[in-house]
């Protein structure tokens, strides 16, 4: 039996995102299914790194504080919950959900782990070109931290047809966190293209949470958006024919208009005719976005074509180290100032022979980020020096550098930090779909 | 009367890898011819003489009343090994909004 609408909210954009907007959700949404979006590009091979120094690690850090908070008050109105916090330790993670559910007292609350995203072993056995740089999976060597493909959303359906109040997977693409719910619920096949595409356009604007209802959109006097501080989170309203229409809670910050979903459907897309995920290459050039109330704008006319033969799959892998010295400068002559502790900086790397593979120096405030070549003269410059280095040692000498310009170095110099840190770097290929296939585990609390 | 870019449009930038991705949409649908005209591939990248990309691709996509821009290489090698303070390049876009229109 498949129901006529369903109500989805998200209820984190990144791994770190506010919990209260969620907690709200749940509570005052009336949401049949909630999606925590958390995994970044890198963070499933920190995970990794992570879990080899603790087996029962390697899940989001925040997941025992999201479910501690969000199952009290989910399982008691029946919203199901779907994320991709199990990160590299998806086993482990559906079995700290079950220890939490057990704890609460909800016997019978049932966890799925998604897993069949890890496929480390075949790319190390495996000769595999790389997609986004020159050279292959072989040339990273034992540098390699990890590997996962990108599934699609049908792990998640077959957890949800075996009953799964809560599902965790491991790497999947972000849409398909929705989509799953939604062709699960709402009867859509996967060889339905448009019905995927259309789903996959829900679940790009949701996945960011935040970022549809006004989040990263404010500009004051140009874009205005009311109480940042309570931004609520999304959800959508999704009829059997794919139709939507986005909302948050009333009394929620933020603003959900043409424009902020018009801003969030193009957000990280690079040909808007084929964004390509596990299920389908959804095609969002004739995406219809209305405004229908207040706060509420309903989005249709996602399309799609047969998704691609491979799956993408990203490496992470151990790169170097980046040393790190910041030191600011300010009043009449800061900039020059702020150049000359750079010259310094140099030519101390030759001199104690600092083995540098790459180096940066920026004067923040000038054109550390800014890429238009402004000039003028700032009120204050912050010199940045950052360096990649193989070893250690070379990568300390960064640091140790910019804080001998102290006593070394030009007038007025102030507030020095300095930093190393092991850079797990990620590179992407792809691989045939058949190699790789979602197995489902159910626990039971 | 209409002289910079901010003055008709709105940005969001993205990234993926060493790519980054700057979607610019006009304010009013009147506005788009201005805002096509505005943001070639050439000029932006005329605009931006510190970034350097590969490629620059552009996406138009009157539907929305927006602009796509692709910027190959635009990254330092991608988010996870820039030595960019500003690695992911999300500041980029902001810096096109100074961009000058062309005359009407």
């Amino acid at each position: 039996m498949t129901r006529s609408t369903l109500r989805i909210g998200a209820g984190a954009g990144f791994s770190g995102d506010r919990i209260e907007p969620a907690l709200d959700l749940i509570e005052h949404g009336d949401l049949d299914y909630l999606a925590f979006e958390c995994l970044a590009e890198r963070t499933i091979g920190l995970a990794q790194a992570a879990r080899a120094a603790d087996p029962q690690a390697g899940f989001d850090p925040l997941l025992e504080a999201r479910m501690r908070r969000a199952l009290p008050l989910a399982a008691p109105r029946g919203v199901r919950i779907v994320t991709n916090m199990g990160a590299a330790n998806t086993l482990g993670a559906a079995r700290k959900v079950t220890e939490i559910a057990r704890e609460l007292g909800l016997s019978g609350y049932r966890t799925a782990a998604v897993t069949g995203d890890d496929v480390l072993d075949l790319v190390l056995a495996g000769d595999y070109p790389l997609i986004d740089r020159p050279g292959t999976s072989r040339d990273l060597g034992g540098a390699i931290v990890s590997a996962n493909a990108y599934l699609g959303a049908q792990g998640i359906v077959m957890a949800l047809e075996q009953g799964a109040d809560t599902v965790i997977t491991g790497r999947v693409c972000d849409p398909a966190l929705f989509l799953g719910p939604l062709a699960h619920e709402l009867g859509w096949s996967f060889d339905d293209h448009a019905m995927m595409g259309q789903g996959t356009v829900i679940g790009h604007l949701l996945e960011c949470a935040g970022q549809v209802c006004g989040g990263y959109f404010a500009d004051p006097g140009v874009k205005d958006v009311p109480d940042l501080a309570r931004l609520g989170f999304p959800y959508a309203d999704v009829a059997r024919d794919g139709g939507a229409v986005l909302g948050k809670l009333a009394g929620s910050g933020g603003r959900i208009d043409t424009a902020t979903v018009k801003e969030q459907l193009l957000y990280e897309i690079l040909d808007p005719a084929a964004y390509l995920q596990a299920d389908v290459s959804a095609d969002f050039r004739h995406v219809r976005i209305e405004q229908t109330g207040p706060d509420r704008v309903r989005v249709s006319g996602g399309m799609g074509r047969a998704a691609p033969d491979k799956l993408k799959v990203s490496i992470a892998y151990h790169d170097g180290y980046v040393g790190e010295g910041q030191i600011s400068y300010a009043g009449p002559g800061a900039a020059a100032r702020g150049r000359l502790a750079i010259e310094i900086i140099r030519e101390r790397l030759k001199i104690i022979g600092a083995q540098v593979e790459e180096l940066r120096c920026d004067l923040i405030g000038m054109d550390a980020v800014d890429r238009r070549g402004a000039g003028g003269e700032p009120a204050e410059v912050r010199v940045r020096i950052a360096a990649r280095a193989s070893c250690a040692n070379s990568a300390h000498a960064i640091g140790a550098e910019v804080e001998a310009l102290y006593t070394n170095g030009p007038m007025g110099g102030g507030g020095v930090t300095r930093s190393v840190r092991q850079v797990l770097a990620v590179a992407s290929t792809l691989i045939a779909r058949e190699l790789v296939q979602p197995r489902v585990h159910l626990e039971i609390a | 009367m209409a002289e910079i870019l901010r003055d008709i449009a709105h940005v969001r930038t993205g990234d993926k890898g060493d790519i980054s991705q700057i979607a610019i949409f006009a304010l009013r649908d009147a506005d788009y011819p201005r805002l096509l005209a505005a943001v070639t591939p050439e000029r932006v990248a005329a605009h931006l003489p510190g970034l350097m990309p590969r490629a620059i691709r552009r996406y138009e996509l009157p539907a929305l009343g927006a602009v796509n821009l692709v910027l190959e290489g635009a990254l330092q090698g991608g988010v996870t090994r820039s030595l960019s303070l500003d690695a992911h390049g999300k500041t980029l876009g902001a810096q096109l909004l100074d961009l000058s229109l062309l005359p009407e």
